[in-house]
């Protein structure tokens, strides 16, 4: 935050009937609407509470690349006018984050790369403005891997987010920045973006919720592409229900998205009954796999049967073509990302390399000094799959299997409403562990992946903790625009287990 | 040895749409740069493309015109490359599923028909224009305009049945007026919507398989096509002659010098990565919409030029040229309007009409002179007021300072002088000008009798009614 800036902070403390104090920023979305309707706060106080809070802790946490302190009490001003009215939505005068590859009118979005350091969007992404039509607080850009490509946050031009459990550790990526604001209490709840587990990864390793939805139910139109045919806007939470909340407030069919699913949208806050009696539960027996941490499988096995208490049923089911998921990601989102990052050129904005002799020059020097190496990394593994010669083996062989990888969901929910995984193989890594070995990184997101490559709606719920006391995520998967059952599994796992009340200590 | 070339065209048009192929900008010509422009055809980050269903009409109409067959599923793809002008640095396109394969567009050479074959119609958006400022003390810049970025255009590919220069003039010119009668292309080739590539090898005459061919680039007329063919042709001819190869490659017709020259060979030749864009559906053609579309297309050339000669009896020839384009039979029919006599109307225009234009460089829309004048002056020969021969004067006029045939002909004088005191007194006076040749048309010399009709002509300043010449020459001749 800009140093100097004056606001009074009047720091609200509340007591509870239990006799613990409870800050503000600490709260959910849900309770803190229900205080700013029954005009016990009004949300200058809880925006103020929250960049308070950012000013505690995020010299240590660097969960934002961009924060606007001033916009953030514009905004909390005009949903204070509103609430007055009575015309107070769930999210209004809610303070949250954006990843920041979301386009902000007026505000920088970066991608987390040098190339963008300094672009300012002409236009709001379409999420962006439901959001503020919806009278959200937005208190700044989060953190992420350059351009979504990465699972710990640490590709990003402007430094690595860390975990708050755990100052040592990554916070998963891409979308590290969103997660670790919301489990640092820096944001009441966040935006990120999911291209092969980039939501539901770092929600796992900071012990928060991660929606990513079907693809097509949130319009793309202002996310930055990484991959097209798989990225989706979703949301991340303290609880299921302002995940609930979050995603409500996004979804819907958009004109400006040609992929964007013209399909009703349910009220998602209705499918959180806590009652799973009869749901059947399917577990892939490809999960339980080599590289699958001990810690991490004993409390995929608990989670199981804390909802096989609650009344669910569990069928093992298989995913035969999931082995090969990984390989087909790692064809067509380079493939995808070569094309949807040709466009930076140094030519109309954002960076571009200076004293170039000729055109060929500067897009050379340009783009060499102004991506970071997964990127470029990326970038020529997709230009090579789409080459003369290469693309019959590499790309349109990978379609081909995607189309398989679709097949085998489609027969698992045949017989299951939803699919269990864990999130993540493992706890949150050690910052730099896997900075020089990309393949031990892309087994970070081997359970999310395949989600992405069938379109398909996952989450990740936290579902315990190691020996360490870092969070390990339970993954939930869904068949296409069934959001309702996994949000109703999860709703009914969260409301029987105390996961989610765990707090880091910052 | 005598060589057969083989020669494919691909024809870029652009389409004339309100908006363009993905965004709700205007497609209109000649603004101020950057004006016509937003963050989906500047390819700003995170802008998504929407398709413009008009585009898909437009490419309908052209593929119904031309006998192709509709794909009931097709794809956009990504072409990719870079350049300054590309704001994406690729440029959606069609590859591998067009909307439209397979037809034909029959032309007329040396009064035959040959049929020419279409690959493919498919849809992509234009690229931004650079403008190069070589003036700036700091060296020189460049300027990107993107008004023009994301233009519909359909890229029009025929099979290589083309033969000769000619045959690929008339293709060209045929493919344009189709476009144009379809009302989906304004044919502006200077303004370049209306682009033409060519691809050209030889084979000696009688071999079946195809030589090593030459993509010609930046051909801006139908005069350049031919002139750019035969150079090439020429230029092919003596490679292999001398036993040399032609070496497949890119070439750039220069206009000024009248010469092709390599731009760049196959070794340099773009690898553009097509594959399917992920950013726009597939796109499924419904059948009743087609029919639609083909109940409601105009009159084309073929069926025109059928009805011309059914209809108004003139000969097959005639017909052709008057359907060459939209604007030239409206202009016939227009002058049948009021002038109803279709064959004396066609010569009118095929000589001296077209003739005036063709020296002027002008189509037929700048035409100074409208239908209804040219029909009121025809109506001033029949009336007997002018002479054929003073028509032909009296059009000149009209075409130069568009005024109306019986203001010139008042200004001028150029009533017909039918009273036959005055052109007897005429005759009288030539006759008597010249008693030798008199005395040897009387002798039997028959051929002096134009003599005396071109005399007493000349002498009225043309304006003698040139059957009362006739008559009162034979009346008088006799009588001596």
């Amino acid at each position: 935050m800009k140093k100097g800036n004056s606001y009074t902070i009047k720091v609200l403390r509340l007591v509870f009937s239990s006799g613990a104090q409870m800050e503000l920023y600490q709260l959910s979305a849900h309770k803190l609407h229900e205080m700013l309707v029954n005009k016990e706060i009004n949300s200058r106080e809880v925006t103020e509470s929250v960049l308070k809070r950012i000013e505690q802790v995020e010299d240590r946490i660097h969960a934002f690349i961009t924060l606007t302190p001033e916009l953030a009490m514009q905004q909390a001003a005009l949903a204070d006018a509103h609430i007055q009215k009575g015309n107070a939505g769930p999210l209004t005068g809610i303070p949250l984050a954006i990843k920041d590859l979301i386009c902000t009118r007026g505000v920088r979005t970066t991608c987390g790369s040098h190339i963008l350091e300094n672009f300012i969007p002409a236009y709001d992404a379409t999420v962006i403005e439901k959001l503020k039509e919806a009278g959200a607080v937005i208190v700044g850009k989060a953190n992420m891997d350059e351009f979504a490509m990465g699972s710990s946050t640490e590709n990003s031009f402007f430094g690595p987010t860390r975990n708050p459990w755990d100052m040592e550790r990554i916070p998963g990526g891409s979308s590290g920045g969103s997660a670790a604001a919301v489990a640092a209490d820096e944001c009441i709840v966040s935006l990120g973006s999911d291209t092969g587990g980039s939501i539901r990864q770092p929600a796992s390793c900071c012990g928060v919720v991660g929606v990513k939805p079907t693809y097509g139910r949130v319009s793309r139109y202002g996310l930055v592409a990484f991959s097209s045919s798989l990225d989706q806007i979703g949301p991340f939470s303290k609880d299921v229900k302002d995940a609930a909340l979050l995603l409500q407030a996004i979804c819907g069919h958009d004109f400006r998205d040609s992929t964007s699913a013209n399909v009703p949208v349910p009220d998602f806050t209705k499918a959180l009954a806590d009652n799973i009696r009869g749901m059947v539960l399917g577990i892939p027996k490809e999960c339980f796999r080599e590289g699958l941490d001990p810690e991490v499988e004993s409390a995929f096995r608990e989670a199981i049967r804390t909802l096989e208490k609650l009344g669910a049923k569990t069928v093992e089911t298989s995913l035969p073509h999931s082995e090969y998921a990984l390989a087909v990601y790692y064809i067509i989102a380079p493939a995808e990302a070569s094309s949807n990052l040709a466009r930076y050129d140094g030519v109309k904005y954002g960076f571009r390399a200076k004293g170039s002799f000729d055109l060929m020059e500067m897009y050379k020097e340009t783009r060499s000094q102004g991506f970071g190496a997964e990127v470029k990394r990326r970038i020529m593994l997709g230009t090579y799959a789409l080459s003369a010669g290469y693309y019959e083996a590499y790309y349109r062989k990978a379609a081909e299997v995607r189309t398989l990888v679709r097949q085998d969901f489609e027969k698992a929910f045949a017989k299951c409403d939803v699919l269990l995984t864990p999130t993540a193989p493992t706890p949150a890594f050690k910052l730099g562990e896997k900075v020089d070995d990309p393949l031990q990184m892309y087994l970070s997101d081997i359970f999310t992946i395949p989600c992405n490559l069938a379109g398909l709606p996952g989450l990740s719920i936290p579902c315990g903790f190691s020996k360490q006391g870092l969070p390990i995520g339970l993954q939930i998967l869904a068949n296409h625009f069934q959001e309702e059952k996994m949000l109703d599994a999860a709703y009914a796992y969260e409301q029987n287990t105390e996961h989610h009340l765990r707090k880091p200590a910052l | 040895m005598e060589y057969e070339p083989v020669i494919g065209l691909e024809v870029h048009a652009q389409l004339l749409t309100q908006s363009k192929i993905f965004c709700n900008c205007s497609t209109r010509f000649g603004e101020e740069p950057n004006t016509l422009t937003c963050p989906v055809c500047t390819g700003s980050p995170g802008s998504l493309p929407v398709l413009n269903k008009k585009v898909v009409e437009y490419t309908l109409r052209a593929a119904l015109a031309t006998h192709c067959r509709i794909a009931p599923y097709s794809l956009f793809a990504r072409k990719n490359y870079f350049y300054p002008d590309l704001p994406k640095g690729y440029q959606i396109s069609q590859y591998e599923l067009p909307l439209t394969v397979d037809g034909y567009i029959d032309i007329q050479i040396d009064s035959q028909k040959k049929r020419i074959g279409l690959i493919r119609i498919h849809m992509e958006e234009d690229a931004g224009k650079l403008i190069h400022d070589l003036s700036s003390e700091q060296g020189s810049h460049s300027y990107v305009d993107f008004n023009r970025t994301g233009v519909p255009l359909i890229e029009i590919v025929s099979a290589p049945d083309i033969r000769s220069p000619e045959e690929a003039s008339a293709y060209l010119r045929k493919l344009r007026a189709i476009l144009m009668f379809l009302d989906i292309c304004d044919g502006n080739m200077e303004e370049g919507s209306f682009r033409c590539d060519a691809n050209i090898s030889l084979r000696p005459t009688g071999q079946k398989t195809f030589g090593v061919k030459t993509e010609i680039k930046n051909i801006n007329s139908f005069r350049n096509v031919q002139r750019a063919l035969d150079f090439e042709i020429l230029r092919q001819t003596a490679l292999l002659d001398q036993g040399e190869e032609v070496l497949q490659e890119t070439r750039l017709w220069d206009a000024g010098k009248g010469v092709t020259i390599s731009m760049r060979g196959k070794e340099e030749a773009h690898d553009y990565r097509y594959f399917p864009d992920p950013d726009l559906v597939s796109l499924l053609i419904d059948p009743p919409w087609i029919e639609e579309i083909r109940t409601n297309l105009p009159e084309l050339p073929d069926a025109k030029k059928e009805r011309f000669i059914r209809e108004y009896g003139i000969p097959e020839y005639d017909a052709e040229i008057l359907t060459t384009s939209k604007s030239l039979s409206n202009y016939y029919e227009s002058c049948l309007g009021h002038y109803p006599k279709p064959k004396i109307v066609s010569n009118w225009i095929m000589s001296e009409l077209l003739r005036e234009l063709k020296k002027d460089e002008r189509e037929i829309e700048e035409c100074p002179v409208p239908a209804l004048h040219l029909s009121e002056m025809l109506k001033l020969i029949d009336e007997g007021i002018i002479s054929g021969k003073i028509a032909k004067s009296v059009f000149e006029e009209m075409y130069q300072s568009g005024k109306r045939a019986l203001e010139i002909v008042r200004e001028k004088g150029l009533v017909q002088v039918s009273d036959s005191a005055e052109i007897e007194r005429i005759v009288g006076e030539v006759l008597s000008a010249h008693p030798d040749k008199v005395e040897a048309y009387r002798k039997g010399k028959e051929k002096l009798f134009g003599f005396f009709v071109g005399q007493v002509m000349k002498a009225s300043q043309g304006k003698a009614n040139p059957q009362m010449v006739n008559e009162l020459l034979k009346k008088k001749l006799s009588s001596y």
